[in-house]
């Protein structure tokens, strides 16, 4: 026996490892002209696997603190061997996985793949897709740069304006009541502590759903090959499909690493909370169609204020993102069409946001 | 499955029970959570309410005899401005406090047009009233009777209104008295009225000339503030402006001869930048060079010991310099032949060229052996220059690039004090000395280019390194996708066929 | 997408492929190369920059709030040195006594950078004749704020410098 069989069965022997792989092997994938966009979402998973190797990496050398954080980051990028590379990688993966997790949530959204039986994986993914952008703005603080120190303060003031429950979230979220190296202390905590053991369960729960649940055929598809069964495709994921996906990932990683050395990731300015607010700051872009839509609210509407109006809309917006799939008609083959339409609207709406926020002074 | 009805509802009864319970426990949890997020820290409620610390003029000190309000300083709350201090609160309230508060001149004076007028609130601003001085502290009079004619009483000592002759006189009775102003301010200086007799202006008013500015010309009057006051009109950023109401203007200026230019180049001058845009305080104005009180021009050989006072190193070299004496002889005012009196602007290169801006050959001639070594201390300085220029650029790029050159960068600070030295080292006038410090800066930079070079050679290995990595992950991705073209191609062709069936 | 196709019925036997073999023989062996040496090249340009980057670097780093600025009996008594202090100057400065002295060598008016003058004892900036005095004090001139004075401690033959305050 090849060694490979060899440990084969020495792990079945003990935990009945066929039986366990037994329906990955079953597992297929349907074939067709969508298919491609079921690509997201173990791109998405890679990238964060890439995001915790690194991430670990980083951890070796980092200091969170406000007298040291910066320096540790710029020695980790001046003096250790290849730090710049795994600090830059670190940097463009989280841009990457952010707009992966979008386009996997918005193609998920447009293949309606949230229908019955599957609420709970889209309840679970909107959620992680939550953790993924506070993983992007507690990340984005670490290196204590002038940049992030104030887009951190302008982020947690809109925080702030949430009625009743506003203000004590600001503060839990600051550590304080401003801005110190107290703040900075906490996020970390959040960012490689918290935020990880959350986002592991979920990923677990929803990977879990995924293969229990198998995939989903958007409903044109599903009723052609109910009218024509023989027209029906499919690939079986193992090895097939998991060898594609394979490719890709190291496509990405290649990306990656062209990214990392033609345009590495800028170390800043030093944080000094005495000097005043650089002109025009703005979020990182995964956040600016929320900050330019609440630029755009007037200060007053009625008698409530502009801006809490505005972070409570967008509360109400993502409770309402997270119950979707119970909306939905429970007719799985008939969805509703409001909501494709609600869907384009929302995706239209987050790009011009985003374009606008971008390009305005 | 099924279970008799009687199991059933006793199930449900205690399943009832216990869900009642288990809600009851929640619903508390959640209360108990959620005011655990909404009540505030006891810090958060003050600082969250009420602006913390109340300003200091909630001080309710009732006002002593003599309204020696020690908050009202001459320094900061005089600034403040609020007429607010205790005193004029006093005096605009019916006082419970000493007569010598009262002043009945207002009450009349503050409704009565110019030029008679002075309203309630201006006297307020005066630092005078606020220190518990009335209008009979000058005018005489008696402020404390309705009665007109007893107030303004010649007889008792109402001067009425005060002779510009009089008026340094008139303020020197006090502020030239140290016992007296002791009370209210050790730290005065009381020599303003000798200083005064000594100016050109003391020195006219005492020929006769009225024109001449007195006193209250500079300092205003019936709202005077302390210069420290950013609104005082002899506080170092408003003294130009107090200054050229008379010498900027044409027609008053004309009977003595004097030009009226001065504040005009004093505008365009670095030195006036420095006091209205960056707010330095200590940059020079009017009376820094001429004096306040003892106000006259130094002196055309002396001008160099003014500045000098900040401009020391300059000052050195000029001293040891061929023109010095040069300039002595001549009658030249030194600094200012090349630098200019008041319109001093930033100086740069161009004025060692030979073009619009040169100030050597106004005087030497062209080809001279003064024009070549003047040719010589531009081309070293000019070098310097764009060295550290080709530095920085270099430096640029890196950065740019994503490499980290702070280390460099911090030292291209070194090679650009050794520039400025070069440019002051100028004043001695000598190749030698200019020369040193030029080649200091020249080996400053020459390493900071060298660093931004190494960087941007690193940058290139790692380019290199990249397309090395690419290559790898070509090459696997290739391997991997004839591997899946094999085994697909391996899988049996009647699949496809049997397809069609079912 | 490759031609890959599989349906749904399970019961289709999977023939063996030992027929096409033959045929493929020398496409196997491509392949099989390109894989094993993509795996290896791909794994060696990740495991190596890693390799490296899990040894310590020579230059140790203190942390931004403490630098080493000298070494003893690099400076006399009444002379001063500038160093670099995270990503602006520092003075060190030997006092006549031979005490250390630390601060921001960054003048308060204009910033340029100051000097210790041996001939008055004192910190001095070239630029406007300000001074300053031993502690950081401004004591002349148009400097309106003191420097920042720093904490110095000798360990060894080594001189440290420490910022006093978080920021």
């Amino acid at each position: 026996m090849t060694v490979l069989a060899q440990v084969r069965s020495w792990l079945d022997e003990r935990l009945e490892w066929d039986d366990l792989i037994a329906p990955l092997r079953k597992k297929t994938v349907p074939r067709h002209k969508l298919s491609y966009w079921y690509f997201l979402g173990g791109m998405t998973l890679f990238l964060f696997g890439v995001q915790v190797l690194t991430g670990i990496l980083l951890l070796l050398y980092y200091r969170p603190g406000a007298n040291e954080a910066f320096e540790s980051v710029q020695y980790l990028v001046t003096q250790v061997q290849f730090g710049w590379l795994l600090r830059s990688i670190h940097s463009w993966s989280a841009n990457l996985m952010i707009f992966t997790a979008f386009a996997h949530m918005f193609s998920v959204l447009f293949l309606k793949a949230y229908r019955k039986p599957r609420e709970l994986t889209w309840v679970s993914g909107v959620v992680l897709l939550f953790l993924v952008m506070g993983f992007g703005f507690s990340g984005y603080l670490l290196p204590w740069n002038t940049l992030a120190y104030f887009a951190t303060k302008v982020g947690t003031e809109i925080t702030g304006q949430v009625p009743v429950v506003g203000r004590p979230l600001m503060i839990f979220l600051r550590g304080g009541e401003d801005v110190t190296g107290a703040t900075l202390t906490r996020f970390f905590g959040f960012h490689v502590a918290v935020l990880p053991g959350i986002a592991t369960l979920l990923i677990a729960i929803h990977i879990l759903l995924v293969q229990r649940l198998g995939m989903s055929v958007p409903p044109r598809v599903e009723s052609e090959w109910t009218v024509n069964p023989s027209a029906r495709r499919e690939m079986k994921f193992f090895p097939n499909f998991a060898l594609r996906e394979l490719m890709a990932w190291y496509v990405a990683l290649g990306i990656l690493g062209a990214l990392a050395a033609i345009f590495p990731w800028n170390l800043g300015v030093k944080a000094d909370p005495f000097a005043p607010a650089p002109a025009g700051i703005k979020p990182e872009w995964y956040f600016l169609f929320m900050f330019q839509t609440l630029k755009l609210i007037p200060s007053k509407i009625w008698i409530i204020d502009g801006e809490v109006l505005g972070v409570i809309g967008f509360g109400v917006v993502a409770l309402l993102w997270v119950l979707l799939p119970f909306f939905e008609s429970q007719e799985t083959s008939r969805p509703k069409k409001w909501i494709t339409g609600a869907a384009i609207f929302a995706l239209a709406y987050m790009m011009g946001m985003s374009i606008y926020g971008h390009l305005a002074q | 499955m099924a279970t008799s009805l009687n199991r059933k509802s006793s199930k449900t009864r205690s399943t009832v029970r216990r869900f009642r319970v288990s809600r009851f426990v929640f619903a508390s949890i959640v209360a108990l959570l959620v005011f655990a997020a909404v009540s505030p820290e006891p810090s958060a409620a003050m600082a969250g309410g009420v602006p913390s610390g109340s300003t200091v003029n909630a001080a309710p000190a009732a006002p002593s005899a003599n309204a020696n309000t020690p908050a009202s300083a001459i320094s900061a709350p005089a600034s403040a401005g609020k007429p607010d201090t205790p005193a004029t609160s006093a005096k605009s309230e019916t006082p419970t406090a000493p007569a010598a508060h009262k002043d009945t001149c207002l009450d009349c004076h503050s409704i009565l047009p110019e030029p008679l007028g002075v309203t309630a609130e201006k006297f307020a601003e005066d630092i005078h009233s606020q220190k518990g001085l009335t209008c009979a502290g000058c005018h005489g009079g008696d402020p404390t009777t309705d009665d007109a004619d007893k107030a303004m009483n010649r007889k008792a000592g109402w001067k009425g209104k005060i002779e510009r002759k009089q008026i340094p006189q008139l303020c020197g009775s006090c502020h030239d008295n140290p016992a007296y102003m002791r009370q209210y301010n050790p730290s005065l200086r009381t020599d303003q009225l000798a200083q005064y007799h000594t100016s050109i202006h003391g020195k006219r008013l005492a020929g006769g000339d009225t024109k001449v500015a007195v006193c209250i010309d500079c300092h205003s009057v019936h709202d005077i503030k302390p210069p420290s006051d950013p609104r005082a009109t002899v506080n170092p950023v408003n003294v130009a402006k107090t200054c050229s109401r008379c010498h900027a203007d044409a027609a008053t200026m004309k009977p003595y001869g004097i030009p009226t230019d001065q504040f005009a180049n004093y505008s365009k001058s670095v030195h006036h930048d420095a006091i209205t845009k960056r707010g330095d305080l200590s940059a020079p104005t009017c009376t820094t060079c001429h004096g306040n009180h003892g106000a006259a021009p130094p002196g055309v050989d002396k001008v160099q010991n003014v500045c000098s006072t900040c401009h020391v190193f300059q000052a050195q070299m000029y001293e040891k310099s061929s023109h010095k004496d040069a300039f002595n002889k001549a009658n030249l005012p030194g600094c200012v032949v090349c630098h200019s009196n008041h319109a001093i602007t930033h100086p740069t290169d161009a004025k060692l060229a030979a073009g619009p801006e040169a100030v050597c050959m106004t005087c030497h001639t062209k080809g001279d052996r003064c024009d070549q070594a003047r040719e010589t201390l531009l081309a070293g300085i000019t070098r310097l220059d764009d060295a550290i220029k080709r530095a920085d650029q270099e430096l640029a790029l890196a950065e740019a690039s994503g490499m980290e050159v702070s280390q460099p960068r911090l030292a291209q600070s070194q090679a650009s004090d050794a520039l400025t030295k070069a440019r002051v080292t100028i004043h001695s006038f000598k190749k030698e000395l200019v020369d040193a410090d030029i080649q200091e800066g020249l080996k400053v930079a020459q390493a900071n280019l060298m660093a931004g070079q190494k960087a941007m050679a690193e940058r290139n290995y790692r380019r290199v390194g990249l397309g090395i990595s690419l290559l790898a992950i070509a090459l696997m991705v290739a391997g991997l996708w004839a591997y899946i073209k094999e085994i697909e191609s391996e899988e049996p062709q009647e699949v496809m066929v049997k397809g069609a069936g079912d | 997408m490759a031609t890959g196709q599989q349906t749904v019925k399970p019961q289709q036997a999977v023939k063996p492929p030992d027929k096409d073999k033959l045929k493929s023989a020398p496409r196997r062996w491509f392949t099989e190369a390109l894989l094993g040496g993509g795996f290896l090249a791909t794994a060696m340009a990740f495991i190596y920059p890693v390799f490296r980057y899990l040894i310590p670097p020579e230059t140790a780093d203190l942390g931004g709030d403490s630098v080493v600025a000298g070494k003893v009996g690099e400076l006399k008594p009444n002379s001063g040195k500038i160093f670099r202090f995270g990503s602006r100057p520092g003075l060190l400065v030997r006092t006549a006594g031979g005490e250390y002295k630390a601060m921001s060598a960054t003048c308060t008016h204009l910033s340029c950078t100051v000097q210790y003058r041996d001939d008055l004892h004192e910190v001095w900036c070239a630029c406007h004749n300000g001074k300053y005095n031993m502690d950081g004090r401004n004591i002349s001139g148009p400097p309106p704020r003191p420097l920042e004075a720093f904490d110095v401690n000798v360990r060894g033959d080594e001189i440290f410098v420490r910022r006093r305050r978080e920021v």
